[in-house]
């Protein structure tokens, strides 16, 4: 079993060319802060590294992190602009029990993380997922279509928090 | 026999040809049907803990009636991509084969439809039927479960009718005859005159038979029960996944001919068994026509006698279902191919030779 | 001559018996050999990320009940935790007992399905009433306990909605006597029937490191042969004070992790189950439930991710809170969620009839897979 700070140093001590944020500022839950490109190599390597052995992906959560600037239009209405979303990576290790929080930052406007299921089955469906509600493309994903919304949903990715309910869906009327 | 009587009734051959073709479906199977749908959900519900039908008539007796207003009530659905011809004959056929067996079943000396010296013959015969209709109404639903239904069903009863046949060939061997009303009247007398306990003739070859018969026995109850599509072997519906086989897209009362079919079936299976191991219509214990000096007493015994035995096995194959699970089709076929039939064949030989002494 | 022949694709579901709701599995079959699984979801998806951040804390409790609905306590005792920690609140060891003792009813009430719609679903109806006629009594003692049979929104954030009937205990101990001769029947009747062995035998294996690879967690993960329960291996409210043992598949019919092992792993766990509710229910301290619940509910900027053992795996709620009072982003990771994607790996090579064995081993509830 290695502590949060153990792991973060030998992931820097192995990725030095790689931008690693470590944040334990904020408050419970320790995390990385890892680039977008480079997740899925990170991700093989704590997998496969034998001291590290992260065997099992708990959890993979994407949130927009709704931090874009505010611009208003003439009518008063507020949008938002730019922005980020996020991706949290919840790992285990079952062998030595030990467990870690990754996060991946992205563009809002143009969402794009290379895909760890080559790394971990698991993620499949919930990167499916994270695509379907968020619209976050995941490179080199073996099947990324919606997985909860209809196959033919073409109003947008609804846990966006700029989402609006379409109008009509199929002739039927939809905040009824 | 009955038709004679009705000759002599009537004077009119075609007359009273189709009063005694109908006889056994007003007189005995409709009746039979009523009562076994009801005795089925009762037995279940027992068996589950609960009570089954209770609110229509006192403790439900008039619930199938009732069911059966609904389904003649019903829409009969034709989709439009059904094959129209062979998806309305399936049913009548799947009917018309379980019920023409009827036409040589020995309810008692006198109510028999016809007497022919091939009756056990006949039976395996014309009950082919069946397998046609079953086919024909997977293929013309045109639905990929039906037909997989249906596929199983026909693999499934052509499989079993060979250890069927073969157990049936043990008796026929034995006593040298198919006639099922010489069957019955050969085990006459007390209830170890049945072929169950090896038959009328008191020897010390009845003593070996004994084993062998039970054997026999045995093995046909379990390949009948396959061959009416009865759990352990109700793969062609196994309603948990191919939703109900051949007659999902059927409503109304084409589905309800297919219900009567499967019931008179389950009865003509039973009788077959009656018939070959316990004795027919014969009372097990004499009759009370006999001692009381009241002949015409006695075919209303037997008659009683046929239907109780009937019955009997008909709720041991409810019982089997309501307790055991579903084989797979692959085991349903391993069961019949590599072990019933060697079984089945050993079995005749050894009957064979100790019939020699 | 050659016979050509071609794939067929057979729709199973969303309207079928045996799939448990809503859920659609296409197979593409060679004659009734299966060659692929592609689960389709979402027939119940209603939105429960979405409604969690339009509403408070509070009143996400009763969402979460209407994901995985025949453990609907278990459901809640996930979110609350997950709260409770981001609040900063300890609460009152009574509650902390009583929580305990819900969810292990909860997860022999969850079982009982399970293992009665496996065998409905390989052919045997009795059990399935029999697990049914068990499990009204649990239901029963749910409904004194809060009045709710299904959905209890029992569980609150610092405390419980109400304290335990006076007569739960007796009535707790009275189950708990009956209920075991009534598994020794069901035994009986179906685990240890010889068709029902042959046909969950050997069928659907899972290797452990396939299970592990997929995250597979709970009773499946279990059967594959690694002892790995969230309520020893993470503990959590007062789990570490019970002795119990967490049953593994031990290939005792066939293979370890085939179908049966998936099945018998459950029926233990429900035997374990007695045990802690028994130990638990003979300790109970006094106390309040309801003084710890806090007046106002605004937890400090941050995140956490809670897990407890459900009887379907892991569930785990990842709750952010950007210091309002209702959260930022709910994520859960439903259980059945994770292991359904399996379907694929298991099924292939084998036959129609066996997709439903293994479906049914799974385990799913597709109101917690569509969420």
């Amino acid at each position: 079993m290695k502590s949060f700070e153990e792991i973060a140093e030998i992931i820097r001590t192995n990725f030095s060319d790689i931008q690693i944020e470590i944040k334990s500022v904020v408050k419970f839950e320790p995390f990385l802060v890892i680039s977008s490109d480079k997740i899925d190599k990170i991700c093989l390597y704590l997998r496969d590294y034998p001291e590290l052995c992260f065997d099992s992906l708990v959890n993979l959560s994407a949130v927009d992190d709704f931090n874009g600037t505010k611009v208003k239009d003439e009518q008063g209405n507020e949008t938002m602009t730019g922005g980020t979303m996020s991706v949290y990576y919840h790992l285990e290790s079952i062998k030595f029990r030990h467990k870690i929080l990754l996060k991946v930052i992205t563009d809002k406007d143009n969402p794009n993380i290379n895909s760890v299921v080559s790394v971990w089955n698991s993620a499949n469906w919930h990167e499916r997922e994270a695509f379907d509600l968020f619209g976050i493309t995941f490179n080199n994903h073996p099947d990324l279509r919606r997985i909860l919304m209809p196959y033919d949903w073409e109003f947008g990715h609804p846990l966006k928090k700029d989402y609006q309910n379409p109008e009509f869906y199929q002739g039927m009327k939809i905040p009824y | 026999m009955i038709y004679e009587f009705f000759y002599n009734l009537t004077g009119n051959s075609i007359l009273s040809g189709s009063i005694v073709a109908l006889l056994p479906l007003f007189a005995f199977l409709l009746p039979f049907v009523l009562f076994a749908i009801l005795l089925e959900r009762k037995v279940a519900g027992h068996m589950q803990d609960r009570l089954g039908p209770m609110r229509v008539g006192y403790h439900g007796i008039l619930q199938t009636i009732s069911d059966i207003i609904k389904l003649i009530q019903k829409e009969d659905i034709i989709a439009r991509d059904n094959d129209k011809l062979f998806f309305n004959i399936a049913p009548v056929l799947t009917f018309t084969g379980s019920y023409a067996a009827f036409a040589v079943i020995p309810f008692s000396s006198i109510f028999l439809g016809v007497k022919i010296d091939l009756g056990i013959f006949y039976i395996i015969a014309v009950t082919g039927l069946v397998v046609a209709g079953i086919l024909m109404a997977g293929w013309a639903s045109n639905n990929k479960y039906s037909l997989l239904g249906a596929m199983r069903s026909v693999a499934q009863i052509i499989s079993y009718e060979i250890p069927t046949i073969l157990v049936v060939l043990t008796i026929v061997m034995l006593t040298g005859t198919m006639s099922l009303i010489e069957l019955s009247e050969n085990q006459i007398g007390y209830f170890w005159n049945w072929y169950i306990l090896g038959g009328p003739e008191m020897s010390l070859q009845k003593l070996f038979l004994i084993p062998f018969m039970l054997i026999s026995f045995i093995i046909i109850y379990i390949s009948t029960l396959a061959e009416v599509n009865r759990t352990p072997f109700d793969i062609p519906e196994a309603e948990s996944e191919l939703v109900s086989g051949y007659h999902t897209e059927y409503s109304g009362m084409k589905f309800a001919m297919f219900f009567l079919a499967e019931y008179a079936n389950k009865f003509a299976v039973s009788a077959i068994i009656v018939v070959l191991f316990f004795g027919g219509y014969q009372s097990p214990f004499g009759y009370l026509g006999n001692s009381l000096g009241m002949t015409w007493l006695v075919p209303i015994e037997q008659f009683f006698w046929f239907i109780s035995k009937g019955i009997f096995f008909v709720f041991i194959q409810m019982w089997l279902r309501w307790t055991l699970p579903r084989l797979r089709v692959d085991q349903l076929m391993a069961v019949s191919w590599k072990y019933l039939i060697p079984i089945a064949f050993v079995n005749l030989l050894i009957i064979g030779v100790i019939s020699l002494f | 001559m050659s016979i050509r022949t071609e794939e067929m694709v057979l729709n199973m579901g969303p309207q079928h018996p045996s799939t448990h709701g809503v859920l659609r599995l296409e197979l593409t079959l060679d004659g009734e050999i299966i060659i692929k699984v592609v689960p389709h979801i979402g027939y119940l998806h209603r939105c429960f990320e979405k409604h969690c951040e339009v509403i408070t804390y509070p009143q996400v409790i009763p969402y979460t009940d209407r994901m995985d609905y025949l453990a609907a306590m278990g459901n809640e005792f996930g979110y609350v935790i997950g709260v409770e920690k981001l609040l900063g609140i300890q609460v009152p060891e009574r509650v902390e007992y009583i929580r305990v003792i819900m969810a292990e009813l909860q997860r022999i009430a969850s079982h009982l399905i399970a293992i009665g719609t496996y065998g409905a679903d390989i052919g045997a109806v009795t059990p399935f009433l029999y697990c049914f006629r068990d499990r009204e009594k649990i239901l029963s003692l749910f409904e004194i306990t809060c009045g709710a049979r299904l959905l209890y929104n029992y569980i609150w954030i610092g405390g419980l909605s109400h304290d335990l009937h006076p007569d739960f205990i007796r009535l707790t101990k009275e189950f708990i006597k009956e209920f075991k001769s009534n598994l020794r029947e069901l035994n009986n009747l179906l685990t240890y029937n010889r068709i029902f062995i042959d046909r969950t035998a050997n069928v659907g294996i899972l290797p452990l490191e396939t299970a592990i690879n997929f995250g597979i967690t709970g009773p499946m993960l279990r059967a594959s042969g690694l002892k790995w329960d969230l309520r020893r291996d993470d503990t959590y409210s007062v789990y570490n004070k019970f002795d119990f043992d967490i049953p593994v598949g031990e290939g005792k019919m066939g293979t370890v992790g085939d179908s049966w092992d998936r099945y018998y792993v459950r029926v233990l766990e429900i035997e374990e189950s007695l045990k802690i509710i028994k130990q638990a229910i003979n300790s109970i301290p006094d106390g309040d439930v309801t003084s710890a619940i806090p007046k106002k509910i605004k937890p400090p900027v941050g995140h956490i991710y809670s897990r407890v053992e459900n009887p379907r795996g892991e569930l785990g709620y990842f709750i952010i809170s950007d210091g309002s009072t209702s959260p930022f982003r709910v994520k859960v990771r439903a259980p059945s969620f994770v292991n359904l994607q399996i379907m694929d790996e298991l099924c292939r090579g084998h036959l129609v009839a066996d997709v439903i064995a293994i479906l049914g081993s799974v385990d799913i509830v597709l109101g917690e897979v569509d969420r």
